[in-house]
């Protein structure tokens, strides 16, 4: 192994010698994806075979009006709300409610990451933001969005902008001691690093700060948007005129119940669905983040 | 570049500094008298925690001294600045930039236009062995590959000075003598000053021209190795008699300070 290496020897072979072993070791890690292809399919027909398996059993249990402590007998069976997702297209208000309910997140949420975010930036990075801004803020932070219902119907002229501002609080929070986190987290040297290849104020905070703190404000915008949803759905089913909390809550209250189970898997889709757009968008921007390299 | 090899000089007057207020200051550096030539490779070695890497955040801009007179060449340092390049340990390349950019970085604070930074950091990296890995982030490298695209960022920006803290000390033994190997050619070829900060008696035999021994904290110098041994070294030299007769004596005078340390002061 060891071998007598000459006098004179140029290091930069050593080096070019180097960084081919390093490839070669790189390229076997590729080795064996078609084992872990089979296994996925295994661990995916196990998950689908559980899910077939609880819906037997509530489709049991609904038809056969099972009443010890859980009672069935109001509850729709899968079947009937099957058939409720069947009629949908004769029910053109229905994509009403999913469309202004989208409209209230997207406005409240982009509204809630563009001042969050900058706000966070400025309170990480600057202790004159910090102390001026985070207190105020924390005092407001414990406070659930729900809890803001009542008052937001007095704050605004209009039960429309009184739900986005519900969204906007529920987004706020998550997504701004997210960034404050990220800022924070940055490793004190790639600022110092920076600065020594002569970087000003201005390329740091570009170059630095903002991409640092980058996968903390997508956990941040990711949480935020769940937190979001669920302001949402609180609000339009306390003082909705529209939207997918209202149309879930409507169903109650008229007795047609298996719409309450197709406007909440309808919500769990629209969560499922923003959330995996804020991750797809995540990874478009941070190509160079690996979560598990990080803990290597 | 003949102008270059006159450039580089290092001047530290009775340099003190200290941290923190009160009782719970702690002085790191006490009158430190240091002057580097132009294009001389001088290491400084202390037992750990003695405060050697503060010598190099005081040279590098961003440790305040106390007291003294700390210069490169007839300017005081004040604030970093990029004609004093920095090698740290590890983990300071951006994760979020290529290899390519990482290098490209010191160009474009500098205003050099993108044609001319991409070649630039091609050139580089290629004569380093990275030609295959611009387009590669940080994390898909080895710690001994990283740790050469740092050399190359900062090399890039031709400072006069390089400022090493133990750059190499989270390698495996082959990786960082064949990075200490890659560092004495780019040094015999660029004519830059190194100030390079290491706890390896070996290191800093086999690299400087000089080392500087350190006391335990509060650092102050305790003595000076001129290191007398032919160039261009080569690993051969590391089993020389003239190298062990030395290093015996380094380690000795390293040996000290380090018993000195674990007694309750």
């Amino acid at each position: 192994m060891e071998s007598a290496v000459q006098g004179g020897v140029a290091p930069r072979a050593n080096a070019a010698a180097l960084s081919a072993d390093e490839a070669a070791l790189s390229i076997s890690a590729t080795h064996g994806s078609s084992a872990r292809l089979s296994k996925r399919v295994a661990s995916v027909s196990i998950g689908a075979l559980s899910i077939a398996l609880w819906l037997l059993l509530w489709q049991l249990a609904s038809v056969h009006k099972w009443n010890f402590f859980f009672r069935f007998e109001n509850i729709p069976a899968p079947t009937e709300v099957a058939a409720a997702f069947g009629e949908l297209y004769r029910a053109p208000k229905f994509a009403a409610h999913v469309v202004s309910s989208v409209r209230r997140i997207f406005l409240g949420f982009s509204l809630a990451a563009g001042l969050s975010v900058v706000l966070g930036l400025l309170i990480g990075r600057f202790r004159i933001a910090a102390q001026s801004l985070f207190p105020p803020l924390e005092i407001l932070r414990p406070i659930p969005a729900v809890a803001w219902i009542p008052l937001a119907i007095l704050l605004f002229a209009s039960a429309e902008q009184s739900m986005v501002f519900i969204t906007f609080i529920g987004a706020f929070f998550p997504i701004l001691l997210s960034t404050i986190h990220g800022v924070e987290g940055i490793d004190r040297r790639l600022v110092y690093a920076s600065l020594t290849l002569g970087a000003g104020p201005i390329d740091v905070f570009r170059e630095v700060i903002l991409p640092g703190a980058l996968p903390s404000i997508v956990t941040g915008l990711s949480i935020g948007m769940g937190t979001s949803w669920f302001s949402l759905v609180t609000a339009e089913m306390i003082s909705g005129q529209f939207g997918i909390g209202y149309y879930t809550w409507e169903a109650y209250t008229l007795q047609q119940y298996p719409k309450i189970v197709l406007g909440m898997i309808t919500i769990g889709l629209l969560g499922m669905g923003s959330s995996l757009l804020i991750k797809w968008v995540g990874r478009r921007f941070m190509p160079w983040f690996k979560p598990d390299a990080s803990a290597a | 570049m003949t102008q270059s090899s006159a450039l580089g000089a290092v001047a530290l007057h009775g340099v003190d500094i200290h941290f923190g207020e009160g009782k719970t200051a702690v002085q790191a550096l006490s009158g430190i008298d240091l002057r580097i030539e132009p294009g001389e490779f001088v290491s400084i070695l202390g037992p750990s925690g003695c405060g050697k890497s503060t010598i190099i955040g005081a040279l590098a801009g961003f440790t305040p001294i106390t007291s003294g007179e700390l210069r490169v060449d007839a300017e005081r340092v004040t604030a970093p600045g990029p004609e004093r390049g920095v090698v740290f340990q590890q983990h300071t390349l951006f994760p979020w930039k290529t290899v390519a950019k990482n290098v490209e970085f010191g160009l474009k604070m500098r205003g050099v236009r993108r044609a001319e930074r991409e070649q630039k950091a091609r050139e580089i990296l290629s004569s380093m062995g990275l030609g295959e890995f611009l387009a590669h982030y940080p994390h898909q490298l080895s710690g001994g590959m990283q740790q050469r695209v740092n050399l190359a960022r900062v090399l890039v920006n031709r400072p006069r000075v390089i400022l090493m803290d133990e750059p190499f000390c989270s390698l495996d033994a082959q990786t960082r003598l064949q990075m200490q190997e890659l560092l004495l050619s780019l040094w015999h070829e660029l004519h830059m000053t190194v100030v390079f900060v290491t706890h390896e008696v070996d290191e800093a035999l086999f690299l400087s021209d000089r080392v500087i021994v350190l006391t335990r904290r509060p650092a102050r110098i305790k003595s000076e190795v001129p290191v007398d041994l032919p160039r261009p070294r080569t690993r051969d030299l590391l089993t020389s008699p003239e190298f062990v007769a030395l290093k015996r004596r380094t380690l000795q005078l390293l040996l000290d300070e380090t018993s000195a340390s674990a007694k309750p002061s």
